[in-house]
């Protein structure tokens, strides 16, 4: 058993400590906007905030995280218009969209650690971030279009 | 492409693209209207378009026309319409509705999208694949948006007692002897209504579209998609469900000798352990089999899964080591093949030239790494059997689950969720077999989760090949005979006994059909077995063609020292329709399941996007050095794709600041759309070519996640795709615009790294540095 704060809410987890956190949102909290893809850290699928920071949460267990933060795409904001999220809806970044939700905690993580990045930031802060349908084009644009509103 | 092997799997090879179906009857309206349907909101004397045959009509359970089965409209307005094909990226789940809607008259923000469960018998064909959703149904979609129009006006005269013809139809309102009605008010009226034949229908004129070909609607799920909520297969969760994760065999149709599930009952919330039949092919989509982990939640499963100590025996796949093979391929290719085309005698002209070229180019399997990998939910319980799943082909899903579970079809329900990528993989259901099978065995619902490792080492693998182009020529470099022996295992040797020779389908894409203009011409197949299980990837068998094809012209080009451009340009010769009878084209001859002469091959239109996509990319300009230009061209999918790509050496590092492509795919409906697909398309050419491969060394794929199958990220990426659609009316057929946007793309940057490098490649991938 695990007490969780997921989304400013309290949550008890009810599974070990190692639990995978990933999976433990998914299938215990019942968030599934977080996506596995590759379960080892390399495509960002994941994503979540920890403490505001993007982080895999493939590689975090309940241990890793009691009395931390959590945020995921569900808790980004209110009514899904995160400069971010209104960004990818403008430029109609989505194919398939099952990366989205990582590529969004990730860049809303650049965004806030780096508010007016430069375009090498932007490439180089997304490249955890694996899309397989390819819309990496629209994800740097609309990364720069939430930094600068334009 | 699922049914056509399933034909060719029957050994009834059908003929598709009969010559003898020369212009099949058009009825253009204008010439036959004589009903009162003018209706006045519709500037339109423009009456109709002219409907032509597509291949929709000869796929399994072919078009429907009723638009009862499409749309339902509600008291309150809300027009609810039903996505029959699988949305997995392109945009069809929103595309084929906004067609309806548009032609109707609704208000896109009225409308609801349902998807349709696998149901073939009721809404026609569903196998989301070979990019036809368009293609096949945009006729469809206006005549029932039309007929549900119609019948609206037809219930409002009715209601204020005037003839139809006074009666003007707006945007989700219709009025009436002065009387303005929502859709709504009319809904049950209309619906009514007998649905009217097409040639009592008026059309908008192309002017009067809303939507269609506009740029002011967005996906229908991109507010769910951008906020978490859309539902992909893993999200489904049912009351009372299991989680299972399955060790399959490392080595196709290897056996487990024994197991130690020992470490795997210390995993917490693990519940059962259990055997499932190992098959080997052919087996069409039957899972692989092996040893499945039940448990309380995936992390368990999982867990559970990779704790088990398994001895595994060998296989008649054990000796495959795809190196190895890939050698063998080559000096297969230089033996003459099996001929399937032959115009005049390639080997004399070619023998008795002044010059001659020849040259072998490599391609490796590929897996498709969708980022959501298979995964499927199942509830076989009280002699019900549904299944939650992201499938391509639901109702081909559907038959293959009945089999499975000896199952009458009628008591099986399969539900399409999105699809987070397919790619080809998500036709192939055997991942939603193994929630069914693992759900009937334990009486309660399941859920089976891949792991991206399950994904990558368990494929229906793109197939690895060898192609071997052989030319003779004058001495100014033009052809007089080709040769091109494709060499490579085929796909229906997931379907059939193998006879180590490829299919109608896979000598459909670039092999038989080319635009070069030449009198001699010998088309081969050598001989290649199957070691692994071969399936269809985004845009197939064209790949190797169009990386062999285009890459052998830019080689070519460079070694008489003429302009790639116009050399290539010169190669495809005048601008023709291609007379596939007096090239002899065999019978079979495959045009993507579409009648020939509705789409035949217009190598005028492969050129125009070559030359297109060229200028826009500034050919002929000078470069830095380090820097080139590459060119590439091809017809696939009855679409007309060429790509402009810039490469820029730095440090040694491939790198793709820009892309121009060009594509001529008849009318486009979601132009938006297209230039996502298109996009999309040149970041994964770009992986194709730098990256994929899947090495089998003793059988074992050597590849198992994104560090070894690498991907394209955005720190390498092309970084500006500038897309280029030539513009049609609609009586220019849509064609496809899923698939194409690949085929150019790892021949055109090859062809690039050339010009910057003097570097040539000539198998894939070929790596990130020279």
């Amino acid at each position: 058993m695990a007490t969780l704060n997921v989304n400013g809410s309290t949550v008890e987890v009810d599974g070990p400590s190692d639990t995978t956190l990933l999976w433990a949102l998914r299938d215990m909290v019942g968030l599934t906007g977080t996506k596995y893809g590759c379960g080892v850290g390399l495509c960002g699928a994941c994503t979540v905030h920890l403490n505001g920071v993007a982080t895999r949460s493939c590689m975090l267990t309940l241990e890793d995280v009691e009395g931390s933060e959590i945020t995921t795409i569900e808790g980004l904001s209110p009514d899904g218009d995160h400069p971010v999220q209104t960004a990818w809806r403008d430029l109609h970044v989505p194919q398939c969209g099952f990366c989205q939700s990582g590529q969004i905690m990730q860049a809303a993580s650049l965004l806030s650690e780096t508010p007016d990045p430069s375009d090498q930031e932007i490439l180089d802060g997304m490249s955890g971030n694996i899309c397989r349908c390819g819309c990496y084009q629209r994800i740097v644009a609309a990364v720069r279009q939430a930094a600068t509103g334009s | 492409m699922l049914h056509f092997l399933e034909q060719a799997a029957r050994g009834r090879a059908k003929t598709a693209g009969k010559l003898t179906v020369a212009h099949v009857s058009r009825r253009g309206f204008m010439a036959t209207a004589t009903a009162g349907f003018a209706l006045a909101s519709f500037a339109g004397d423009a009456g109709a378009f002219a409907r032509y045959k597509t291949g929709g009509d000869s796929m399994p359970h072919g078009l429907r026309y009723d638009p009862h089965l499409f749309v339902a409209i509600d008291a309150d307005g809300t027009v609810t319409l039903t996505a029959h094909r699988s949305e997995m990226g392109t945009g069809s789940r929103t595309s084929l509705p906004m067609i309806l809607a548009d032609e109707m008259g609704a208000d896109w923000a009225m409308v609801k999208i349902i998807q349709a469960p696998g149901d073939e018998p009721k809404y026609g064909n569903q196998d989301t694949d070979g990019s036809r959703s368009v293609r096949h149904h945009i006729q469809a979609m206006r005549q029932m948006g039309a007929s549900v129009r119609h019948m609206l006006a037809q219930a409002a005269a009715d209601k204020a007692g005037v003839d139809v013809k006074d009666v003007q139809v707006g945007v989700h309102e219709v009025t009436a002897g002065g009387n303005t009605m929502g859709f709504g008010d009319l809904a049950e009226a209309a619906m009514q209504v007998p649905v009217p034949e097409f040639e009592a229908l008026s059309f908008k004129d192309e002017s009067e579209f809303r939507y269609i070909g506009k740029r002011n609607i967005g996906i229908y799920d991109l507010h769910d998609i951008t906020t978490g909520k859309a539902v992909y297969g893993a999200d489904v969760k049912l009351d009372g469900m299991v989680y299972a994760a399955v060790a399959r065999p490392p080595v196709h149709a290897a056996k487990p000798l024994s197991y130690d599930a020992t470490e795997t009952w210390e995993v917490p919330g693990v519940q059962q352990v259990m055997g499932l039949p190992i098959a080997d092919f052919p087996a069409k989509f039957a899972p692989k089999g092996g040893i499945a982990v039940i448990a309380s939640n995936t992390d368990a499963a999982i867990k559970g899964r990779d704790a088990l100590e398994i001895e595994w025996g060998d296989s008649r796949h054990s000796d495959y080591n795809s190196d190895a093979f890939i050698a063998e391929m080559k000096e297969t290719a230089t033996q003459p093949g099996n001929v399937l085309r032959a115009v005049g005698d390639a080997r004399a002209a070619i023998d008795g030239a002044a010059k001659t070229f020849k040259a072998q180019y490599g391609g490796a399997h590929m897996a498709h790494a969708m980022m959501e990998p298979p995964v499927a939910v199942a509830d076989v319980t009280d002699g019900k059997a549904t299944i939650w799943a992201p499938v391509q082909s639901p109702f081909g899903a559907r038959g293959d689950i009945a089999a499975a579970l000896n199952m009458d079809i009628a008591d099986v329900e399969v539900l399409v969720t999105l699809l987070g990528g397919g790619f080809g993989r998500k036709s192939k259901c055997d991942f939603a077999i193994e929630a069914a099978l693992l759900s009937q065995k334990l009486g309660k619902p399941v859920k089976v989760q891949w792991t991206r490792v399950d994904d990558i080492q368990n494929s229906f693998y793109h197939t690895t090949s060898v192609e071997e182009l052989e030319v003779g020529m004058d001495e100014n470099g033009k052809w007089l005979g080709f040769r091109h022996n494709s060499v490579a295992p085929s796909i229906l040797s997931t379907f059939a006994p193998d006879s180590g020779h490829q299919f109608f389908i896979e000598s459909g894409m670039g092999h038989l059909d080319n635009p070069f203009q030449v009198p001699n011409v010998s088309i081969e197949n050598g001989k290649a077995m199957a070691k692994t299980r071969i399936g269809w990837f985004r845009v197939v068998s064209n790949i190797p063609r169009a990386w062999a094809q285009q890459t052998f012209m830019s080689e070519i080009a460079a070694d008489l020292g003429k302009d790639e451009l116009e050399y290539m340009l010169d190669v495809m010769g005048e601008d023709r329709v291609i007379d596939i009878k007096a090239e002899n084209y065999p019978d079979n001859f495959w045009d993507y399941g579409e009648v020939y002469d509705e789409y035949p091959m217009d190598v005028g239109r492969q050129k125009k996007v070559l030359r297109m996509a060229a200028e826009k990319a500034g050919w002929g300009q000078s470069l830095p050095a380090g820097e080139g230009i590459g060119l590439a061209s091809h017809r696939c999918f009855v679409t007309y794709i060429a790509a402009a790509a810039r490469v820029k050496v730095v440090d040694g590092q491939i790198r793709v600041p820009q892309i121009d492509v060009a594509l001529d795919c008849g009318f486009v409906a979601m132009p938006e759309r297209v230039e996502s697909q298109i996009q999309g398309a040149a970041v994964q050419g770009m992986t194709a070519a730098l990256y994929s491969a899947i090495n089998f060394e003793d059988g074992v794929p050597q590849e198992e996640n994104y560090d070894t199958y690498q991907m394209v990220r955005s720190d390498n990426f092309p970084e500006k795709v500038n897309v280029h659609i030539v513009p049609h009316p609609f009586s220019v057929h849509a064609s496809g615009a899923g698939e194409p946007g690949v085929a150019p793309i790892a021949p055109a940057i090859g062809n690039a790294i050339f010009h910057a490098t003097g570097k040539r490649f000539r198998d894939m991938p070929f790596g990130d540095t020279v």
